[in-house]
């Protein structure tokens, strides 16, 4: 009644003590009690994850109480692993259980929002406009539109209705598409695993228009180019499950408890069966206290570690005792037994040149078909050279010999010799290139020559054109690790302690890493391999991944798996985790992501090209293409700047282009239907003549700039932009801390040739920029207008993940807050807006679209035996040959709508596939049809309906092999048709099951094997990489079928990569520039490696606003330094800290840390800064992120194309956006300043 | 004029106050029983905390402790033990020098609170008012004792015991007593029922809930039982 009144109890008997009067009773009101209680009680719990980047897919009960989102807890219900293995469960960690904080928190937004200058400008427009003619207006109007874009960034938001902001952005996107052409209308999500169909809801709108895609993996340099360049796979890596099994740990480069916390428990568990870990590490990582032996290399020379281990392995498993699994393994699966032609260089020796292909032989030895992609071997017992079965060649035009049957073209069984060491014609002095002779500031190097000249045995053959001089790959792999197989000639080493590349002793001057060390690692991790035939692994990650020189880091431990038969066998293999998370229903989810139900092909665009290109970051590379090219490189052209490699790719077909030409493609088929020319050679012709050009050759050209760009599901101004204050200040047009000179300004390095060059560069490229995210990140604060989205627990979505096979939701636990709108309805709406606004300007229009030459497709056939440069008088442009593909694509912008939700008619047409199979899908669009319903009129009458984000995840379930078991059996028969294999016997036993979206809201489901990937779901093996192309025979998409570990591209040979070798880092040279500012400083200070790793305390399934996650740390953005660098440069614990170099500058406070070795500093990635973050007094802007002081510099060997596995692929190769070679300068911060000024400056030039 | 004015001040406010205090500290302990605290700082920053708080609180107890037994206990108590001028000095004595100990303990609160950002930035408005509250009262009634000592035969301080005791006994007349006394009492006597007044609206609630209820608690094991606490209780939805 009254807690007061219930206390007067002045008659009540009291209870007798017991206890000896011990203990009492007591009557008073437990009332309150119920509170305690109900605390933890909740209407509620519904099942969803966090959904844009995190690795870890883990299941989350989200508990509603009350309409409101109260907290989330770990769903604990994943289907049971098989006896004698532990369970995935519990998977979570810190950042996914602080989540549901942003839901209410005070930085989510809740209300459309569009730029103060823009929304005054736009309304006056449009008293007396049409919503095109409005924009038109604006943007025309040069002075108008400075004045938006210059306080982009600095506030200034105001609320608007969801139709306005609808209104604004379709006028935009098709005034950009009519006056410049539908490729300046660009997108960037990334990993669409995470939550595919709100990826693809951007993407569909996008792919409708004719817009552009931009990529993220290959920008967020989490892309391994190893991996395409050794497997013709993007990445493809056992679950973690999979560690369980194995029996040798080595975690190089990955900090597995802090950034893969829900995975780490098998790490542990494994640990306890007995596996041996060995973990590398330049710090002192979480991880490193996981290890029986913490390797600490210097940071960056990994490769010279790697390729040490190789050598120890190649010396005592394959040329002292060859050890039987081992070669066996090197003979099938590796490109080992391989013949490459060696070519005379100068009078002194060979080099190596591309792979012998069966052209190259006089009568092709019977191979008709593509016999210049079929590569020769010779077999061991006849001791013939043979095509063996499974190269590309066999890949197309022909089917049932793709296979890695140890068979001849003609049918005969072979067994391929590794080495022509018994039977060869001699031995010759071949010559290789050496890198690390060159001085880097940081990293030692060795005296040796850059030309090492090593004997090895090789063969003399007939060719049709001459005697081809012949070695195989392994024997020259032998040469390049330095190993002395008793051929006589310097170079090569017999014992470890020789110091010659790349013996353990070598490394150790680079490295740092005893040279017992690496003898140990390697004897231990061969060994094991040995016994268990494979069972050895390297988990490895961004650690690695960051640096310029990657591939190569990448590819001395891909050697050392490949020579100790690891790769597809479980237990064993490559665990490269980062980033990129598998999307397993990739081919249901590919239509539905780019349209081609309606319309094909899509317009994609490789992101670190575009923003290289388009932030003008090439504008001041300092990085000359001569700095990489090898002593041995080919007779040829070399000249030319990096951005003219680029555009040489994009011309040859090799790189996509966006925006494409310099003209609007809506206007080109018009163009050659007048001209009476079929599209694609109107397009070759002017372009030979020069009065058609790429829009790369002059990206600076008001014609050529990206006009919109949409960011989803993404941070790119705050986390992934490399060069972030190139972005403010080009592509946003807004205040920067840019503190470098241009090369036209600095007159330091060589300016691009090929690229046209002005002297004023320019700032504001872009026209819009529209951000849809749930919270004010950094790079909502500096866009145009800001769409407030669902979270990740307001929203129906599918999700998986490379570490589990399982497949679950993100579903609505409550109501989007507020104003806010999924994705899916988001683009829906836009969609139905644009629809109605496009024929004030726009009809059916017809597009040219041009595509590189695509991996998985006929086109990877194109240049096979060298590259001619038609843009040199190398022949004429062939489309799809020499120069992109051309395709007309009709649109129709008035039922863009309808398109977007429905189902189109392409798939009857063209059947469904991925990887380069087909199958017919009408059983699954009629089932679509059934579960959806159709359409009852208009244009798409009679279709499947895709009108809510449910349909969009059964479209993707239904159509996808990985959760349809209908489809899995067609695709394994589809691809038993190229092997002459079955397969199907991987999905038969689930041929019935069909995994719906209601099926994973109630448990999370283990997918359906697939051709998809190269692992197969089972119940006696873990989910591991390249297990079907041992266990089945099923070739890699590579050149040889096998794993590729000699690349015979002219520029792999070209830029010295053919064979892996020891690159030190580069020079950026963004710190010499600062002398003036250090001079200024006048204090003491101090020059660190700028190492940017993934965080404890915000990444994937939180970021670094949540104020959870920043009361466990410092609140704000931090720095870690180590004990000796901090005293150099005056430095003590949470001091605030400038850290500049000529890209920009940013603040933080420093963490002082025994962690961290000397030399080197860690920043955090992705720490926004928008919470506590002071101003730069070097800039004198606030704070500056990670990104402000690095500066993306391409690679040439990424951008080769139009050859087998080195073809372009959305996500799948292309240029890297590396960070890690970057040095800053750092000084304590003396007078901290929070830059809390009145605006009123900025309030007075409003428009 | 003045005589409506001085009942309405002396005569009526008090037992406004008194019922607000009385009435509106009962209604917040059952309506708002999760604002029923002291609501200390102490998490926030110890720091000054622990000298300020120790001389203010052992400070004011004796204050008020002075107050009630000085003001409360019966006459022939009181003529019994001491004359009315040595009851005087008494007060003034032990009240003046817990008084002091009290301000300076307040003092530094005070300025604790309205400097230490993190407490400044925790603070609502009436945290603020009632410690400036406070430290008012307690000066002013500092500065009586000077007054007091002017008047040394007791025969003013005779003059406020009767009107205190006036109060707690509802004589109606009481507000008279208070004529021809210093000013300076009447403001003290007008603050101090106005402190009455702001209480149930501040964390002064948490005069009510001093733990002494555990000095005579016997027993090491306390069961809270439900058996017979239950049939008072709302029967729990399932």
């Amino acid at each position: 009644m009254s807690h007061f009144l219930d206390r007067l109890t002045f008659f009540r008997r009291k209870p007798e003590p017991f206890a000896n009067g011990h203990g009492i009773t007591t009557t008073e009101d437990r009332g309150w009690e119920e509170a305690y209680r109900a605390r933890w009680q909740h209407d509620k719990i519904v099942r969803s994850t966090h959904g844009v980047n995190c690795t870890g897919s883990c299941s989350w009960k989200i508990y509603v109480k009350g309409g409101i989102v109260t907290w989330e807890t770990q769903q604990t219900d994943y289907p049971r692993t098989r006896p004698d293995m532990p369970n995935h469960e519990p998977r979570g960690c810190q950042r996914g259980a602080s989540y549901s904080w942003y839901l209410y928190s005070g930085n989510r937004l809740k209300h459309p929002m569009v730029r103060g200058r823009l929304i005054r400008a736009w309304r006056a427009a449009r008293k007396t406009l049409a919503p095109v003619a409005a924009w038109a207006s604006i943007m025309e109007d040069e002075a108008t539109r400075r004045a938006i874009h210059k306080v982009r960034g600095k506030g200034g938001f105001v609320r608007v209705p969801w139709d306005e902001a609808n209104e604004i952005i379709a006028s935009a996107n098709a005034y950009t598409i009519r006056k410049y052409g539908p490729d300046r209308v660009f997108g960037f999500s990334p990993i669409p695993a995470m939550s595919m169909v709100s990826y693809a809801s951007g993407s569909r709108y996008l792919s409708l228009l004719g817009g552009v895609s931009l990529s993220f993996y290959d920008w967020y340099c989490d892309l391994p180019p190893a991996s395409p360049q050794t497997w013709g796979e993007q990445t493809d890596v056992p679950e973690s499950a999979d560690w369980f099994n194995s029996s040798y740990i080595i975690v190089w480069g990955s900090n597995v408890p802090q950034t893969r916390t829900p995975d780490a428990h098998f790490f542990t568990e494994s640990r306890y069966r007995g596996t041996r870990s060995i973990v590398v590490s330049p710090d002192y990582s979480e991880a490193a206290k996981f290890a029986d032996l913490w390797l600490h290399p210097k940071q960056g020379t990994d490769a010279a570690l790697g390729l040490a281990l190789g050598h120890v392995v190649l010396r005592e498993f394959h040329v002292d005792n060859p050890d039987p699994y081992f070669t066996d393994y090197c003979r099938r699966y590796s490109d080992m037994p391989f013949l490459v032609r060696l070519v005379k260089q100068g009078d002194h020796y060979y080099i190596p040149d591309r792979l012998l292909r069966a052209c190259d032989i006089a009568g092709g030895l019977g191979e008709t078909n593509n016999p210049e992609w079929k590569t020769l071997a010779f077999d061991e017992a006849s001791g013939r050279i043979v095509a063996p079965h499974g190269t590309l060649g066999f890949r197309w035009g022909e089917g049932g010999r793709w296979n890695l049957e140890e068979k001849a073209g003609d049918g005969s069984s072979v067994r391929l010799a590794l080495s022509v060491a018994g039977t060869a014609d001699g031995v010759e002095e071949v010559a290789f290139p050496y890198f690390g002779g060159k001085g880097h500031a940081h990293v030692a190097g060795t005296e040796h020559p850059e030309i090492l000249p090593r004997r090895l045995p090789v063969r003399r053959l007939a060719g049709a054109e001459g005697e081809i001089v012949v070695a195989t790959v392994f024997d020259l792999l032998a040469a390049n690790y330095g190993v002395d197989r008793g051929f006589g000639g310097a170079n090569v080493a017999s014992s470890y302690d020789d110091d010659v590349p790349y013996t353990p002793a070598w490394q150790e001057r680079i490295t740092g890493v005893p040279r017992d060390h690496v003898i140990e690692v390697a004897r231990g991790f061969a060994a094991n391999a040995a016994k268990t035939h494979g069972k050895s692994m390297v988990i490895l990650g961004a650690g690695l991944n960051h640096w310029y020189h990657m591939d190569m880091s990448y590819r001395a431990i891909i050697n050392l798996l490949v020579l100790c038969g690891c790769v597809g066998q479980s237990g064993g293999g490559w665990s490269h985790y980062v980033g990129q998370e598998k999307l397993r229903p990739q081919t249901g989810w590919l239509p539905l992501a780019f349209a081609l139900d309606w319309t094909r092909p899509p317009r994609q665009m490789n992101g670190t090209s575009f923003f290289y290109t388009h932030t003008d970051q090439w504008r001041y590379e300092t990085l000359e293409v001569g700095e990489l090219l090898s002593p041995t490189a080919p007779e040829g052209d070399w000249s030319g700047a990096m951005i003219d490699y680029n555009l040489r790719a994009e011309r040859l077909g090799w790189l996509p282009s966006a925006p494409q030409l310099r003209a609007n493609p809506l206007d080109l088929a018009a163009a050659a239907e007048a001209a009476g020319q079929a599209p694609a050679d109107y397009i070759a012709d002017r372009l030979v003549v020069g009065e058609l050009e790429f829009a790369s050759q002059d990206p600076d050209h008001p014609d050529n700039w990206p006009r919109n760009l949409f960011v989803w599901r993404s941070n790119l101004l705050g986390a992934s932009g490399k060069g972030h204050e190139y972005f403010l200040k080009h592509l946003l047009g807004t205040a920067h801390g840019v503190q470098g000179k241009d090369l036209g300004a600095s007159g330091q390095g060589a300016k691009p040739s090929d690229v046209v060059w002005h002297e004023a560069a320019p700032e504001g490229k872009l026209d819009l920029l529209v951000t849809l995210d749930f919270r004010m990140s950094t790079t909502a604060l500096h866009s145009d207008i800001v769409l407030p989205t669902a979270t990740w627990y307001e929203k129906n979505d599918l999700n998986t993940s490379d570490m589990h096979p399982f497949i679950h939701p993100l579903s609505a636990a409550v109501d989007p807050a507020w104003e806010a709108r999924s994705d899916w309805v988001i683009y829906k709406e836009l969609a139905k807006t644009f629809s109605r606004i496009a024929p004030e300007v726009l009809g059916r229009e017809r597009d040219v679209v041009l595509t590189p030459m695509m991996h998985d497709a006929p086109g990877e056939l194109a240049q096979p035996l060298g590259v001619r440069d038609w843009t040199r008088g190398e022949g004429r442009p062939v489309p799809g040959l020499t120069m992109p593909q051309v395709s007309v694509v009709e649109r129709d912008y008035a039922n863009v709508y309808t398109a977007f939700t429905s189902l189109g008619p392409l798939l009857d047409k063209h059947g469904n596939g991925g990887k380069g199979l087909t199958w017919n899908t009408s059983a699954e669009i009629e089932l679509l049809g059934k579960l959806n319903g159709t359409v009852r009129e208009g244009p798409a009458s009679g279709r499947p309906r895709i009108d809510s984000d449910i349909d969009a995840a059964e479209t993707i379930m239904s159509l996808a092999p990985e959760t349809n078991g209908e489809v899995a059996v067609k695709a394994w028969q589809a691809l038993g048709q190229q092997t002459g294999r079955k397969h199907a016997h991987l999905a038969s036993a689930r041929e019935d099951e069909k995994i719906r979206y209601r099926d994973i809201q109630a448990q999370p489901r283990k997918i359906i094997s697939s051709p998809t990937w190269s692992g197969v779901e089972s119940e006696h093996v873990s989910y591991n990489a390249g297990y079907t192309n041992v266990h089945e025979l099923i070739p890699w998409r590579t050149l040889t079928g096998r794993q590729q570990l000699y690349q015979d591209h002219l520029w792999m040979r070209a830029f010295g990569e053919g064979l892996c070798v020891w690159r030190p880092p580069i020079d950026t040279r963004s710190v010499t520039p600062m002398i003036e500012a250090r001079k200024a400083g006048g204090g003491k200070d101090v020059v660190l490696n700028f190492i940017t790793p993934h965080q404890k305390w915000g990444i994937h399934s939180t970021y670094t606003d949540n104020l959870i996650m920043l009361t466990l740390n410092r609140g704000g953005p931090v720095v870690w330094i180590s004990e000796t660098d901090a005293k150099t440069a005056g430095i003590v614990d949470n001091d605030w800290i400038e850290a500049y170099n000529a890209n920009g500058a940013l603040v933080a406070r420093a963490v002082v840390s025994q962690r961290v070795p000397q030399g080197m500093t860690m920043m955090y990635h992705a720490q926004d800064k928008t919470v506590n973050t002071p101003g730069s007094r070097l800039t004198g802007q606030r704070g500056g992120i990670h990104n402000s002081v690095t500066r993306t510099v391409l690679k040439p060997t990424h951008m080769i194309g139009g050859y087998g596995q080195l073809a372009y692929g959305f996500n799948y190769y292309g240029t890297v956006g590396s960070n890690r070679d970057e040095f800053v300068i750092i000084r304590k911060l003396d007078q901290v300043d929070w830059l809390d000024h009145p605006a009123a400056a900025l309030a007075q030039e409003a428009v | 004029m003045s005589i409506w004015i001085n009942t309405a001040l002396f005569g009526v406010y008090p037992y406004v106050c008194l019922t607000v205090l009385l009435l509106g500290s009962l209604i917040r302990f059952d309506h708002g029983a999760y604002t029923w605290k002291s609501d200390s700082s102490q998490l926030l920053r110890h720091g000054r905390l622990r000298l300020g708080s120790n001389l203010f609180h052992y400070g004011v107890l004796i204050v008020i402790m002075g107050h009630f037994v000085g003001f409360l206990i019966p006459d022939f108590l009181i003529s019994w033990l001491i004359s009315p001028a040595q009851h005087e000095l008494l007060a003034m004595g032990v009240g003046g020098l817990a008084g002091i100990i009290a301000i300076i303990g307040l003092s530094i609160l005070i300025h604790r609170r309205l400097t230490d950002p993190r407490i400044r930035q925790n603070s609502r408005a009436w945290d603020i008012a009632i410690v400036v509250m406070l430290w008012c009262q307690l000066a002013l009634g500092l500065l009586t004792v000077p007054v007091s000592a002017m008047h040394m035969n007791g025969a003013l301080f005779e003059q406020l015991v009767t009107y205190v005791k006036g109060v707690v006994t509802f004589r109606p007349d009481i507000a008279q007593f208070l004529t021809g006394t210093p000013l300076i009492f009447r403001v003290h006597i007008l603050l101090g029922f106005t402190i009455f007044l702001v209480s149930p609206f501040t964390r002064m609630i948490h005069i009510w809930s001093a733990p002494v209820w555990y000095l005579g608690r016997r027993g090491y094991q306390i069961v809270r039982t439900r058996r017979l606490a239950r049939a008072s209780l709302p029967e729990r939805q399932p």
